[in-house]
């Protein structure tokens, strides 16, 4: 047997996690840095220079890094370009909101009650709760729904496990039938569609398009001021992206992310391999839907209000947009996009960004900023596919070589590429 | 010898032409076979059949001893009792080193949460080295598999295959596009992986056929038109008017 080159042994790698993955350290280190600045800064426990509205935002920001994690784990790693992921960051939302709707209305009605020259009866105050949460849709009955939203441990295992399950189902239905590209991407978006027009009718049994508001305010806890809380939630977000990046990393680096990028890259050469293709697929996909589901439930606190709006389909398209920025492929692309991109948006639609006068015209950032986020997303897809996160390539100049054209054997005079692509 | 895989009256058509009619086929546990045949013959279907990627309308394809159908068994099933197949066209996974492909198709377990806890260890790093060496391509271990020449990735591809320990081995025109120092080293891989498992070549060069020294199948318009050594084929009327003839 003729053997080429047996006498260069390769090097071999460590195999740890962190060691092979330095960018990890480095991610950590960065958010850990961020998390102590903004806390010196902020209301809350420092200094007072950012104010608590924009605490709140910079933890938004962080919800929706870790919901671009996810995004960047089914469609940049997987190749499912899901566009139906913000449902399942909404329905997060919406599990945690119901709770601390319940809970704090509870407080109000008992407290009101107690005035009453005999004590309310469990039935009473359950039919103030039932008065006073819907009757803004007509209704005075807990639809069942609501069954457990007397109970914070319950509606957080709602948070993990209605997502799971509801992405577990559709994605066994859709991948069992081999639905792929674009068509899987049509119908996640009608997933989202219906989830957000379901939600809409005022017999859902969420308070239809008023949604849930008066999250921000946790019960039991309203001698605390926002400025603290803004503090807690920001520091659970953050915790919850470093953790969410320490899974996503364990999940896409060794063997199952390379299995997981060969689905993405050539899925019927994994199938005769041995692979149950759908099977990783499904993981991937009720693991992300999990994810998004945590992050939505630490979003809509800091949000204050939910509502059916936020699942709409245009959302899921920007968080696709977010992490085609930042660069899919690459999880820190995904939190630079969504950090990016997110945070220009709060500015632009904000209304602090000055309007600029042409003369003839005025552009007003508020309807404009969507025109220029699109153009961007133009401008990325056809010029820096690799998106923000390729610039570290860039800089780390580790472009590997173009090989059009070029020879197929070691033997002079082999054929070239291009010939034996016939 | 026992025979290994069992084809027999299977027939399939597409939108009413018969890529496959009535086709009976048999291999045995160690024996190399090549199947020729003019464009359009069936070969490729065939292999699609075999494992799993096309259903025929009608027939049995029985495998080992228990006389198992694969017929309802999925694609990765069947690559999980043992059939491996390297396509016409390399297909490796460009985006991943050469080592990584080689892992990607080592003989493990293939669950997802079997995956998920997989760990390296030193004799898989030395079976993927040893593979590496036999295919020629140990100094090339740590570069992707999409930088590595149209010859290196048919035999990365083989490599995977060996790595995969099939019993029954299809492969499909593993010569083309080699320069003739190639073929030789491919032919060697193929006849010593003959000796251990079964091995289905596909092949249109006639002087490739000949080189690997098997029993020919001559297949043509969907079923088999002659069957036995290469002179024996290539001497039957029949055979020489619908492929050599021309």
């Amino acid at each position: 047997m003729t053997n080429v080159a047996l006498d260069t042994a390769p090097a071999r790698k460590p195999t740890f996690l962190l060691v092979n993955n330095p960018s990890v350290l480095i991610f950590l280190a960065c958010l850990a840095l961020f998390t102590l600045g903004v806390t010196v800064l902020a209301e809350g426990f420092g200094i007072g220079v950012v104010s608590t509205s924009f605490v709140k935002t910079l933890g938004k920001t962080l919800c929706l890094c870790l919901v671009a994690l996810a995004m960047d784990l089914v469609w940049g790693y997987c190749g499912i370009l899901s566009l139906g992921h913000m449902a399942f960051f909404g329905i997060g939302g919406y599990a945690i909101g119901m709770w601390l709707m319940y809970a704090r209305t509870e407080i109000i009605v008992v407290q009101s009650l107690s005035a009453a020259p005999l004590p309310p009866t469990a039935q009473e105050i359950s039919d103030g709760i039932a008065a006073q949460i819907f009757g803004v849709v007509g209704a005075s009955e807990f639809p069942p729904i609501w069954a457990v939203a007397h109970s914070l441990p319950l509606q957080l295992a709602a948070v993990v496990l209605v997502p799971g399950l509801l992405a577990l189902v559709f994605g066994w239905l859709a991948f069992r039938s081999r639905v792929t590209g674009v068509y899987l991407s049509i119908l996640t978006q009608a997933m989202t569609l219906a989830l957000s027009l379901y939600l809409f009718q005022n017999d859902s049994g969420l308070r239809g398009n008023n949604g849930l508001s008066g999250l921000q305010n946790l019960p039991g806890l309203g001698d605390v001021p926002q400025s603290t809380v803004s503090i807690w939630f920001f520091w659970a977000s953050a915790l919850a992206l470093g953790l969410g990046y320490l899974l996503c990393v364990w999940v896409v680096s060794g063997k199952f992310g390379s299995v997981v990028r060969a689905i993405r890259d050539d899925e019927s050469r994994v199938r005769f391999l041995g692979y149950p293709v759908e099977a990783y697929k499904l993981f991937i996909f009720t693991l992300t839907a999990v994810i998004a589901g945590i992050a939505g439930a630490l979003y809509y606190p800091q949000a204050g209000i939910i509502n059916p709006a936020e699942i709409a389909p245009i959302a899921s398209i920007y968080l696709a947009v977010w992490v085609a920025i930042g660069g899919r492929g690459r999880l820190y692309g995904a939190v630079i996009g969504a950090a990016f991109v997110s945070l220009l948006s709060t500015y632009f639609t904000g209304g602090q960004a000055p309007d600029i006068n042409l003369g003839f015209y005025t552009i007003q950032w508020v309807n404009w900023w969507t025109v220029l986020l699109g153009l961007s997303f133009v401008v990325v897809t056809l010029f820096a596919p690799k998106g923000l996160g390729g610039l570290f390539d860039f800089i780390a100049s580790k472009r590997s070589p173009s090989r059009h054209g070029a020879d197929l054997g070691p033997d002079a005079g082999a054929l070239r590429e291009k010939e034996a692509e016939t | 010898m026992s025979t290994l895989l069992e084809v027999s009256g299977v027939s399939v058509s597409f939108d009413g032409f018969k890529a496959i009619n009535n086709l009976t086929f048999q291999i045995g546990e160690a024996e190399m076979r090549a199947v020729i045949g003019p464009n359009g013959a069936g070969k490729t279907t065939f292999m699609d059949i075999v494992t799993g990627k096309t259903r025929p309308d009608e027939g049995r394809v029985l495998w080992g001893e228990k006389s198992q159908s694969l017929l309802s068994m999925s694609e990765s099933q069947i690559a999980q009792a043992g059939v491996g197949r390297k396509f016409q066209r390399p297909t490796v996974f460009e985006d991943q080193t050469v080592a990584e492909n080689l892992m990607l198709a080592l003989k493990k377990k293939r669950s997802p949460f079997a995956v998920l806890n997989f760990r390296a260890s030193r004799a898989d790093q030395e079976r993927v080295e040893e593979l590496a060496g036999e295919i020629g391509l140990v100094a090339a271990l740590a570069r992707k598999a999409g930088e590595l020449s149209h010859g290196q990735k048919q035999w990365l591809e083989i490599g995977m295959l060996l790595a995969q320990e099939p019993r029954l081995l299809l492969v499909d025109e593993p010569a083309a596009g080699m320069t003739p120092a190639e073929r030789e080293h491919t032919t060697e891989i193929l006849v010593e992986a003959a000796k251990t498992r079964a091995v289905v070549v596909v092949e249109h060069d006639m002087e490739f056929v000949r080189r690997l020294d098997c029993k020919v199948t001559v297949l043509h318009e969907g079923s088999v038109l002659a069957e036995g050594s290469i002179d024996h084929v290539t001497s039957n009327e029949a055979v020489i008017e619908v492929y050599l003839g021309r």
